[in-house]
């Protein structure tokens, strides 16, 4: 379990981009911090592995403040997956991939041995594991950033906008590997995005950012597709505009359901458990196609 | 040509000279600019007074140098030991500043993502700032290696014998083809040494040469895709 406590960040040139932050992150669940710029998602990030040291408050893993850990061997127990990989580009796959646990003292050989599995569990051939990143598509870079971040079998891993340069069709592709990964190995996952629609699709947890690092909402996507705190929160998740204010239409041989644009979003399969009229967001299948809670 | 048929053994011998005036500055400049220009990268304040003391003595014309050094550092007039630390001390004038901007040019992200993972600031230079400023410090390198090896030559004039030497001593006595020979042999010489550092670097840096992969990885997807 990851735990904010009053956490608040300024730095030298005065920017407050934490401000009194408070958040648990419950153990095996992927929790995703979802905010435009400026937010403070990444500092946020950044906090629990001590790149960002908060001006006060604490972070505390499993009840540890991590003010307390020395942050070299911090960051080597915490799997890290960034935008563009971040992989080294002197170092062929294998080796970006037996990074972290030579620094931790392991053989070469060993190392090297646990990569190639690595390389199979996130569905990269073992044949690029002798190639240098540039020789890879920014999919596959992607997959050894995340082969990377699972190396040292850590409980938590940190993904900063793991997917935000990739294609849409590549992003698809990773997402769902993200999630099978996340149900075979159970880590404790801290996601940062901008994409409301990756964040309803990854989290268990959702943590909507505002300016200046201020929670609008938490809570799971259903609960805040269906229940938006306040404006800031509707319009971000898009609940009063297009394709996520869904309603029923009759058309005669059944009921459809429509988007706020008037296109065809699909139908509802069996009925809507409550008969209430109170919003186009409340029955068990009104949440948009794909992002059924878990 | 006669001169030069009738002579090589002298040649020989003053290219061994060369190189043993030339090379061991090559080295040593190297191994001291590391630390001075990392010193220069690190920290606001060092980098400018190191990068202007460093850059002043290439402002110290060589010939009084060789002059004057052996009355500082307490060598004998005619020991190579003077030419050598002159020529050290150019390369290292040339090189601070290579290395400095080498290890400014290391990716933000990759140094950041370094970090992340755990790296610590002294295994992060040796195994990924310091290898990354590579082809930059390369290219400093084979400058210093080229001018070091063509400012050796100077050293003639004060008595350390060098492939210089054959200028000397073809002026005093008028042949032409030794002077000739001097200047042949002297850019050969520093042609050779840049050509190992580039094969050093092909060596020692084999992820500089992707692009070569990559245009063969994309010839390849095109005739899968024909």
């Amino acid at each position: 379990m990851i735990e904010f406590r009053s956490v608040t960040k300024r730095f030298a040139d005065g920017t407050v981009a934490v401000d009194n932050f408070n958040l648990v992150l419950p153990s095996r669940k992927t929790t995703v911090l979802v905010g435009t710029s400026g937010s403070g998602k990444t500092t946020l990030l950044r906090m629990i592995n001590r790149m960002v040291d908060p001006t006060s408050g604490t972070v505390e893993i499993d009840g540890a403040d991590i003010g307390t850990l020395e942050p070299v061997k911090l960051r080597r127990g915490i799997g890290y997956v960034m935008q563009n990989s971040g992989l080294l580009p002197h170092r062929k796959v294998i080796d970006n991939v037996a990074t972290v646990p030579m620094l931790r003292g392991l053989t070469r050989k060993k190392a090297r041995e646990d990569a190639l599995l690595l390389l199979d569990t996130v569905g990269l051939d073992r044949s690029l594991a002798d190639r240098y990143p540039s020789q890879l598509s920014g999919g596959q870079q992607q997959r050894v950033g995340v082969a990377r971040g699972l190396a040292v079998n850590p409980n938590i891993l940190l993904m900063d906008e793991p997917f935000g340069a990739v294609d849409p069709i590549v992003r698809a592709e990773l997402q769902q590997e993200l999630l099978r990964l996340q149900r075979e190995l159970d880590k404790t996952v801290v996601f940062v995005t901008h994409d409301i629609d990756e964040a309803f699709l990854l989290g268990d947890q959702v943590a909507i950012l505002r300016t200046g690092g201020k929670i609008a909402q938490v809570g799971t996507p259903a609960e805040i597709l269906a229940n938006p705190a306040d404006e800031f929160v509707a319009t971000f998740v898009g609940a009063e505009r297009g394709k996520r204010s869904l309603h029923l239409e009759n058309h005669g041989h059944g009921d459809v359901l429509v988007d706020g644009d008037g296109r065809l979003a699909g139908v509802l399969v069996g009925a809507p458990t409550t008969q209430d009229k109170a919003g186009p967001a409340s029955g068990p299948g009104a949440s948009a196609p794909g992002v059924e809670p878990r | 040509m006669t001169w030069v048929w009738s002579n090589l053994d002298f040649i020989w011998d003053r290219t061994l000279d060369h190189l043993l005036v030339s090379v061991p500055p090559i080295i040593l400049s190297f191994l001291i600019a590391v630390p001075l220009g990392w010193l220069a990268h690190r920290y606001r304040v060092s980098r400018g007074i190191i990068l202007t003391v460093v850059g002043l003595f290439y402002a110290v014309p060589s010939l009084p140098l060789f002059i004057v050094l052996p009355f500082i550092v307490g060598t004998s007039v005619r020991s190579p030991l003077n030419l050598i630390i002159a020529l050290t001390l150019y390369g290292v004038a040339l090189l601070v500043r290579v290395v400095a901007d080498g290890l400014e040019s290391v990716d933000r992200e990759v140094r950041q993502s370094a970090t992340a993972v755990g790296f610590s600031a002294r295994s992060q230079f040796w195994q990924v700032e310091l290898p990354l400023a590579g082809p930059v410090l390369l290219a400093g390198l084979r400058v210093v290696a080229v001018s070091t090896v063509s400012l050796a030559t100077v050293g003639a004039v004060i008595g350390a014998q060098s492939l210089g030497s054959l200028f000397t001593d073809g002026f005093q006595r008028g042949i032409q083809s030794e002077i000739m020979a001097g200047i042949v042999a002297t850019v050969a010489l520093a042609l050779i040494l840049d050509g190992i550092l580039v094969l050093l670097g092909r060596m020692i840096m084999p992820w500089t040469r992707p692009q070569a992969a990559v245009v063969r990885r994309a010839a390849e997807l095109k005739r899968v895709a024909a």
